[in-house]
């Protein structure tokens, strides 16, 4: 299988560092997903490196990244791909944040692409510095380069053997010619030492001692804290507002209106309150008045919205965005029909450290600190706000507290910005946690309506998935207007389960909530409706579950993403499929009795080009439920850093777990009625299930890990609990009175 | 009028409003960053530190509360990181973003110091105040075992 990553231009630059020679080579990560925007920005920018290689003579091997760590690992699984390659100890590689400036961009960090992404690339940086370090030895040495070679940050020849540290040998190989990158000889996988071992994190300590720094840990002398008065209701604005008490607040230095910036960073605008520390300016906000001007939104409810559900699924046609043979005639004509609707709400992403962002506009130049999944966004926005030019926005991006896909935006960036330019002080904008939860951009909601049709011999005739939501495409479209919708099913309208008629429909519903991406992103909402269908197919035609989904699913072979235009753009691998659903459901002793009253679920799901099956395992009664286990199977191709996998799908379990059984975001007059953990709960100890995880042993490139355990988590969990006690729950989050 | 009160052993003088809670007064006024702020209305546990060696959610603790009396922070829990609970805490490979593990470790910490051999309730009971958006739990759970064992050999080897 061809690497996830497509490279669009890789260079290799070599300069003499401050203080001594050193060998530097400047690459470029891209993971596929990103490759148009990294192609439009090479177009712009002169020197378009996100990553670099340097080592000193001191035998310092640096990492420059321009990835951004928010939990997934990347600081700990890169290095591991370098140090393979380079031959050294891959805890003697040194790993430094790139800041964002004309010499280096950052393309982002998301769609679970890091590690895939970065698998080729720094597998050929590490071998081209690898081969420029031993020809250097060579020459030193007058030998043949063929009958040296690198181990373990040295150059070593001969018997008995003489060796050269690497540190010595920058100079020299640094005047080398280069070698090409497509034909640099890649270690056999056969001999990596690191790569698949299992490691510890590199930022254990750090984190574990406090001493990390997190972008709300940035304190630059003479700062400012802001907090700022917004809007509760989605696109309102403020009318007018009165300080005088605010200021009063002791420690509130100023207090001044921002605007909303319209599309692009989406801020909502409102009333900024800047002091000396956080506790003032929230304090300072409290005694804030202002009048809002609720605006059209203010009339807008889940109740409202799920009538628009109601309406688009019974009155208006659909887009209809697949047709395969002619499912309507198929159901007409069927010997077994299922029908049945699924609900999924407006969900949150909560990282756990709330949006913040440091910022310093001077006359000629601006400084920032970010938490951000995508900085080159956020140097955009500071740019725009401090009417400079983007090379002179330095951005420091900060771990943070977690991602998940919320700090790709740059709402919270261009508010900082704002705030700067007027204040002239370097000035943090912190939002509560409230802020928070009332002012994401949502998961979106959805509403689907699944037939399916079964012939004499349980096999699928027929399957039919009409979707309304709110579309993350649309509130993101310049034009704002109605949009296709594939985008708002993914690999949902790529169907592994064998059919003559398929037959996918969109429409779209207006709402004025924030939507974008959330953990799986439309994954999350497909995988559960896909899964949860299969199962009531599979128990509709007297099937067991699992062998109803390996029969369906058929041959191996491989599917092309239907919409992707492109047949060999990771095509959905079947065997691959049934891998990880007959590993998961091994590994939880699928078909052995359970006690009564407890049931077992399966679902596998095909994301971000991995594969995973999640069996569930639970207590249900009439008025409750219980999640006792969790067994995931994956196959995300190599893995890099086993250790990092299991976190990830662990983690993504969980998330997927509080979005399924604990709170909605719901709507009620034009705001989000839940502000903090007290109504918008989350999964804590006392409920966290154990999580076991497998994975296949795989020699295909890295693929995703961060996201594609979300999608079966939901279905594996409903189909357990119908297992149990024959009841089916398709409305997300579940609640133990659904089961009465 | 400044509140005097003991901060990882040593005593420390502020002159802040006897309202603003412990948590700010650490983070702005003192710049110690490792105490985190999460929710504001103690129901995460990012903000946890020790207060007369009780696990305390200082983002609702008004400063004048504390005077006179002793405040550990992470930042104080050991000088290098060698606080059982820490090491267990590497050694599991617990902290994803980390962001929350400084409430989580400070609370681990207090949960030991009175029951040194916590069984898995007990766990429930100490830890289910501070949540994890990554969903460490079973790490976290583990790396708690971890310490208990890692500071029972400790002790029986003295």
């Amino acid at each position: 299988m061809a690497t996830a990553s497509v490279v669009n231009r890789r260079e290799f630059i070599k300069t003499g560092a401050a203080g001594g020679a050193a060998l530097v080579i400047g690459f470029h990560l891209s993971p596929k997903a990103f490759a148009d925007q990294a192609q439009e920005q090479e177009k712009k920018s002169p020197n378009p490196f996100d990553a670099w290689v340097r080592i000193t003579p001191d035998n310092r091997v640096t990492l420059v990244l321009g990835k951004s760590e928010m939990g997934q690992g990347v600081y700990t699984s890169l290095p591991m791909i370098l140090a393979e390659e380079l031959c050294v100890d891959w805890k003697q590689v040194h790993v430094e944040q790139a800041s964002t400036n004309p010499k280096v961009y950052d393309l982002g960090t998301g769609g679970s692409g890091s590690v895939a992404g970065s698998w080729l690339p720094l597998r050929q940086a590490g071998a081209a510095a690898r081969e420029m370090l031993i020809a250097a030895a060579a020459k030193k040495w007058e030998v043949d380069a063929d009958t040296c070679k690198a181990k373990d940050g040295l150059v070593v020849h001969g018997h008995p053997e003489r060796s050269v540290r690497f540190g010595e040998l920058v100079a020299d190989a640094a005047k080398l010619e280069i070698p090409n990158l497509n034909k640099v000889p890649l270690k056999n996988p056969n001999d990596f030492t690191i790569v698949g071992r299992e490691v510890h994190r590199l930022d254990a300590a750090a984190k574990s001692t406090g001493s990390a720094k997190f972008g709300i840990d940035s304190r630059i002398p003479g700062m400012l804290y802001a907090v700022i008065a917004r809007c509760p209701v989605f696109e309102g604005k403020v009318a007018s507002f009165d300080a005088t008490k605010a200021k009063a607040v002791p420690g509130v230095r100023d207090v001044f209106e921002i605007k909303t910036s319209g599309r692009g960073a989406s801020t909502t605008g409102g009333v900024a309150v800047l002091a000396d520390n956080s506790w003032a300016a929230i304090q300072g906000r409290k005694a804030l008045e202002v009048k809002w001007d609720e605006g059209a939104a203010a009339n807008e409810s889940s109740e409202e919205l799920r009538k628009q559900f109601l309406q688009n699924a019974s009155a208006k046609p659909a887009n209809t965005l697949r047709n395969d043979g002619d499912a309507d005639a198929a159901l007409a004509s069927a010997d077994k029909k299922v029908e049945a609707i699924y609900e999924l709400p407006f969900a949150a992403h909560v990282c756990m450290e709330p949006m913040n962002c440091t910022v310093h506009i001077g006359p000629d130049s601006a400084e920032a600190w970010v938490p951000s999944q995508g900085p080159q966004w956020a140097q955009a926005v500071i740019a725009e706000a401090a009417k400079l030019p983007p090379e002179k926005v330095t951005v420091h991006t900060t771990l943070m507290g977690g991602g998940f896909g919320r700090r790709y935006q740059a709402d919270f960036v261009m508010e900082a910005a704002q705030i700067a330019k007027i204040s002239g002080k370097p000035v943090m904008v912190l939002w509560t946690r409230e802020d928070d939860m009332q002012h994401d951009f949502y998961r979106p909601a959805s509403y689907h309506k699944l037939q399916g049709a079964l012939d004499k011999d349980g096999k699928l005739t027929t399957y039919k998935h009409f979707q309304t939501s709110t579309s993350i495409a649309a509130k993101w479209s310049q034009k704002g207007v109605d949009d296709p919708g594939l985008g708002e099913f993914g690999t949902g309208a790529t169907i592994p389960y064998t059919t003559p008629n398929i037959r996918i429909e969109y429409t779209l519903a207006h709402s004025s909530a924030p939507r974008a991406w959330w953990r799986s992103v439309e994954h999350s909402s497909s995988g559960f409706v896909m899964e949860s269908f299969i199962d009531e197919l599979a128990h509709a035609s007297g099937q067991d579950p699992l062998a109803f989904r390996l029969k369906l699913i058929g041959d191996s072979r491989k599917i092309p993403q239907f919409g992707e235009g492109r047949e060999d753009y990771h095509p959905l691998d079947t065997g691959r499929l049934k891998g990880v659903l007959q590993l998961a459901a091994e590994k939880s002793g699928w078909g052995k009795p359970l006690p009564k009253g407890q049931g077992r679920g399966i679902a596998v799901f095909y994301s971000f080009f991995s594969y995973v099956a999640a069996a569930a395992e639970v207590s249900a009664s009439s008025t409750d439920f219980k999640v006792n286990r969790i067994v995931c199977a994956v196959d995300c191709g190599r893995a890099v850093n086993p250790n990092g996998v299991r976190a990830q799908v662990e983690s993504a379990a969980i998330y997927a777990l509080t979005a399924t059984v604990k709170d909605a975001i719901t709507v009620d007059r034009g705001r989000v009625v839940q502000a903090n953990f007290n109504d918008y709960a989350m999964i804590r100890m006392n409920e966290a299930p154990p999580i076991e995880v497998h994975i296949v042993n795989s020699t295909e490139a890295p693929t995703g890990i961060g996201e594609p355990t979300v999608p079966v988590i939901a279905p594996a969990i409903c189909n357990a609990i119908f297992s149990a006690t024959g009841k089916r729950l398709r409305r997300l989050p579940i609640r133990g009175q659904d089961l009465a | 009028m400044a509140i005097t009160f003991t901060l990882n052993g040593k005593s420390q003088s502020v002159d802040v409003s006897p309202d603003m809670p412990l948590l700010w007064v650490l983070r702005d006024t003192l710049n110690m960053t490792g105490t985190k702020f999460g929710c504001g209305m103690a129901l995460c546990g990012a903000c946890t530190v020790h207060i007369n060696g009780e696990a305390t959610r200082s983002c609702i603790t008004p400063i004048s509360s504390v005077a006179g009396k002793k405040v550990t922070t992470i930042e104080g829990l050991s000088a290098d990181g060698s606080h059982p609970v820490q090491k267990a805490w590497m050694e599991e490979d617990v902290p994803q973003c980390g962001y929350c593990q400084s409430g989580q470790i400070m609370s681990a910490a207090a949960l030991l110091s009175k029951k040194p051999n916590p069984t898995d309730a007990d766990i429930d009971d100490a830890m289910t105040g501070n949540i994890c958006r990554c969903g460490t739990y079973q790490r976290i759970r583990k790396a708690i075992h971890r310490a208990a064992s890692m500071a029972g050999k400790a002790h029986s080897a003295a």
